[in-house]
């Protein structure tokens, strides 16, 4: 039972980062219709920005007093990341909108390649480890077996993440379904040439629609450098097909979907390695994502495509 | 982004609420209208701006960076190979913005132009055109041994591996170009085709010949494991599912280690034999059999007819499938799913054949694969295989079997091109090592190449079922679903 507690926290902890990934790229899908494959390293870069502004606050400038710092890391890592995304629609979507289908998919492979290597090239191939900055925590709950105790820990980085995590979701929500710029967007996503039609601009939106993502991606970048301490210019593609399998499993274009997805992906692969194999917990992830869509062929929340005929 | 042209539109629309700011602008909105310094600015104004995200992007990564020191993180600043990047992001725009993108007659306005009537023309040289390239590919070996004699290896083996990638672009092109469903695993079957045949002469000691079949029809067999749950799936989801699949294949020849020897991979596989003769030293040899002196170029020459003799078969069997009612109906799938079905097309089998078929050709080029390197492992098939291959078929052109021969011996051959930079190493001092921008350039070359040329470098299509005479269909209707 306790066990089971520790791997339940450990789960939500990662499917949280997965789920701020997932929704950069379920929101990109909603509005026009591809695959951002580049997503992932966008969060990669947004890890790296974060360790480079950790750095130059703590080693260079000298700052100690750590929530002031992670509160700078975090909003700076936010604007750079945000930069990448939107020079990443700009230059490689903007100018296909309205080609066929493929064609910012395989740019967007493209892309995918040239920040891994960009970054390879500036920053270099090894691993960069972080000293774990956040340690302790609270015990849940205690129990004894037959092999000794065992004590359930929920971490503060653990909270940080899921309360960063829970915060976040909200304000977006509230963003989709409040503000101006969030009806533009469920706007451009039914219609875009509707919307065009109406005052929307399209394009701003659709940019913006990359700024956000690409922010909450340099969240989950700065919350799994905190929390695993070792980055390198390779995570993002793992950590990005993870996410994409949970957005597509909580039902694409769907924002409680990807968040839904995520959890679930993080909790799969976490009590997969835990009960049984740590080697095949990424089939388990894949294979749950199949037999999800042959049952659920739009995912779990997702919306069932009327197709007119 | 601010254009040249947006001064003089908005001063003439609102003439009121310019009026602050036409000074700033300078001369722009001058009767001569949007010409001479007006555009200077304008490209000025753009290319600062570039300069400026260039300065934002590059800060963290080319000013700064990150290394391992003693006791923890160290962090250098670069400054001055930042400020050379935003220099250079400047000119760059700036040139392209005064001689391409806002000039009155930019330089490549012909080159888009010359291109498209090639391909226009083409249909009757096209027939021409592909018979002097079949000929050209019979004769390679030879061409390159008399005319490259000192690389004559290096050429061929670069040759070899040309093959194989406009082999595995033509079989994944029967299932995104004819049947219309994206793989994003195709590399799958084709380490399910290496590692049968790896396996097949480890356990059983199966030659290539033998085993070459039995690869084919296991990758075939996974096509169709793989098709069935994806069969209710369209579009992307039908992409993850199957670059899903792809990483489960990778992850268990990864992690089975009694079966697949995992990381370490299988070596020792045979190489193919001509007719029971091996291409060796030796009183059995090829070479002894036919009197000839002993040489170990034989045994690549050899190997690039086996390859380029399933590559042609690979092509042929589409040209042949496409005529048949399973080619039509994969054609048919592609352009509407619902009228298929309405029709009384088993879209079930349809789809099933189109991966089945696909993945044999795959499971092919994997034998090919492993008997050629003779050690194969894991790493040899990850996901930029499958993104290589698709891009190979995507930026030909979808569903153009010629295209994928241009789009592979471009970009495979450029890879290898890029690794040959050593002169570069010369001009920027012993620091700089070219080859680790190799992947940095291909990935810029495919996104510019997509950008350029969104329906791929072959745009027209050549129709399947004509009614008197065969007529190219030109890129345009090709972009609305007509043709391709």
């Amino acid at each position: 039972m306790e066990y089971f507690v520790q791997q339940l926290i450990n789960g939500l902890t990662l499917g949280s980062i997965y789920g701020l990934i997932a929704i950069g790229y379920t929101m990109v899908y909603g509005i026009i219709g591809m695959i951002n494959f580049a997503h992932g390293d966008i969060f990669m870069i947004g890890a790296f920005i974060s360790l480079a502004v950790f750095l130059l606050l703590t080693s260079v400038l000298g700052f100690a007093f750590l929530p002031v710092v992670l509160l700078i890391v975090l909003i700076v890592a936010m604007l750079f990341t945000s930069a990448w995304g939107w020079t990443v629609e700009r230059l490689a979507y903007r100018p296909l909108r309205g080609s066929f289908r493929l064609a910012p998919l395989i740019t967007a492979i493209g892309m995918s390649i040239v920040l891994q290597n960009f970054v390879q090239i500036t920053q270099g191939a090894r691993v960069k480890p972080l000293p774990p900055q956040i340690r302790g925590g609270i015990t849940v709950m205690q129990g004894s077996t037959e092999a000794g105790t065992i004590v359930v820990q929920l971490s503060y980085m653990q909270m940080i993440i899921i309360v960063t995590t829970l915060v976040l979701m909200t304000a977006f929500t509230l963003l989709i379904a409040r503000t101006s710029l969030g009806r533009a967007q469920r706007a451009c996503e039914q219609d875009r040439k509707m919307a065009a039609l109406l005052g929307v601009n399209v394009d701003r939106t659709i940019s913006l629609t990359f700024v956000m993502g690409a922010a909450l991606a340099a969240v989950a970048g700065l919350m799994f450098l905190l929390l695993y301490g070792v980055i390198d210019f390779y995570i993002g593609f793992l950590a990005g097909v993870k996410a994409f399998t949970a957005a597509v499993l909580g039902g694409i274009g769907s924002l409680p979907g990807a968040m839904l997805g995520g959890l679930l992906i993080g909790l799969i692969e976490v009590f997969w390695s835990g009960y049984f194999t740590v080697e095949y917990k990424d089939v388990a992830a894949f294979s749950i994502l199949a037999i999800v869509l042959i049952f659920l062929p739009s995912g779990l929340l997702g919306k069932p495509e009327v197709e007119k005929v | 982004m601010a254009s040249s042209t947006t001064g003089v539109k908005v001063s003439g629309k609102k003439p009121a609420g310019d009026q602050a700011e036409t000074p700033s602008r300078g001369r722009a909105p001058s009767p001569a209208g949007p010409g001479g310094g007006g555009r200077f600015q304008g490209s000025l104004r753009d290319a600062a701006t570039a300069a400026f995200v260039a300065g934002v992007l590059g800060f963290f990564f080319i000013g700064l960076r990150t290394d391992i020191a003693p006791g923890g993180l160290d962090i250098k600043a670069r400054w001055t190979a930042w400020i050379v990047s935003i220099l250079v992001v400047f000119a760059g725009r700036l040139a392209l913005n005064l001689f391409v993108f806002k000039a009155e007659r930019p330089v490549t306005l012909g080159l888009g132009a010359q291109l498209s009537s090639v391909g226009e023309t083409l249909p009757g040289l096209s027939k021409w055109l592909v018979r002097l390239l079949l000929v050209f590919a019979l004769v390679l070996p030879f061409f390159l041994m008399t005319v490259f004699p000192s690389k004559q290896r290096q050429f061929i083996d670069l040759a070899i591996l040309i093959m194989t990638y406009i082999m595995l672009g033509w079989g994944l092109n029967i299932v995104v170009g004819l049947a219309g469903l994206l793989d994003l695993g195709y590399v799958a079957f084709y380490a399910v085709g290496a590692y049968s045949f790896a396996l097949l002469s480890q356990y059983f000691d199966f030659g290539f010949w033998m085993a070459l079949p039995l690869a084919g029809l296991l990758a075939a067999f996974w096509g169709i494991i793989l098709g069935f749950p994806v069969l209710r799936l369209r579009g992307d989801y039908l992409a993850i599912v199957t670059l899903a699949f792809g990483e489960i294949i990778r992850i268990v020849l990864l992690n089975w280690y009694q079966f697949t020897n995992g990381p370490d991979g299988i070596s020792g596989i045979p190489k193919p034999t001509l007719f029971g003769l091996e291409f060796s030293r030796g009183e059995d040899g090829f070479a002894a059999f036919f009197g000839l002196e002993y040489a170990p170029i034989h045994r690549f020459i050899y190997l690039y007819y086996i390859i380029l003799a399933l590559a042609l078969i690979t092509n042929v069997v589409t040209i042949r499938l496409r005529k048949l009612p399973i080619g039509r109906a994969w054609e048919a799938l592609r352009e509407d799913e619902i009228a298929c079905r309405s029709l009384g097309i088993n879209t079930r089998n349809t789809k099933l054949t189109a991966f089945a078929i696909g993945a044999m050709f795959g499971g092919f080029a994997g034998s090919f694969f492993a008997t050629r390197q003779g050690f194969i492992s894991p790493e040899s098939f990850t996901f930029i295989e499958s993104a290589m291959i698709l891009a190979i078929v995507v930026l030909g052109g979808l569903g153009s079997q010629i295209g994928v021969v241009i789009a592979s011996v471009a970009m495979i051959g450029g890879i290898e091109m890029l690794r040959n930079l050593g002169f570069l190493t010369q001009i920027f001092g012993p620091g700089f090592d070219p080859v680790q921008y190799r992947m940095l350039i291909f990935g810029l070359a495919m996104v510019l190449i997509m950008v350029w040329k969104p329906r791929g470098l072959v745009s027209t299509r050549e129709p399947t079922a004509v009614l008197k005479e065969k007529k190219l269909i030109g890129a345009d209707a090709v972009a609305q679903g007509e043709g391709h």
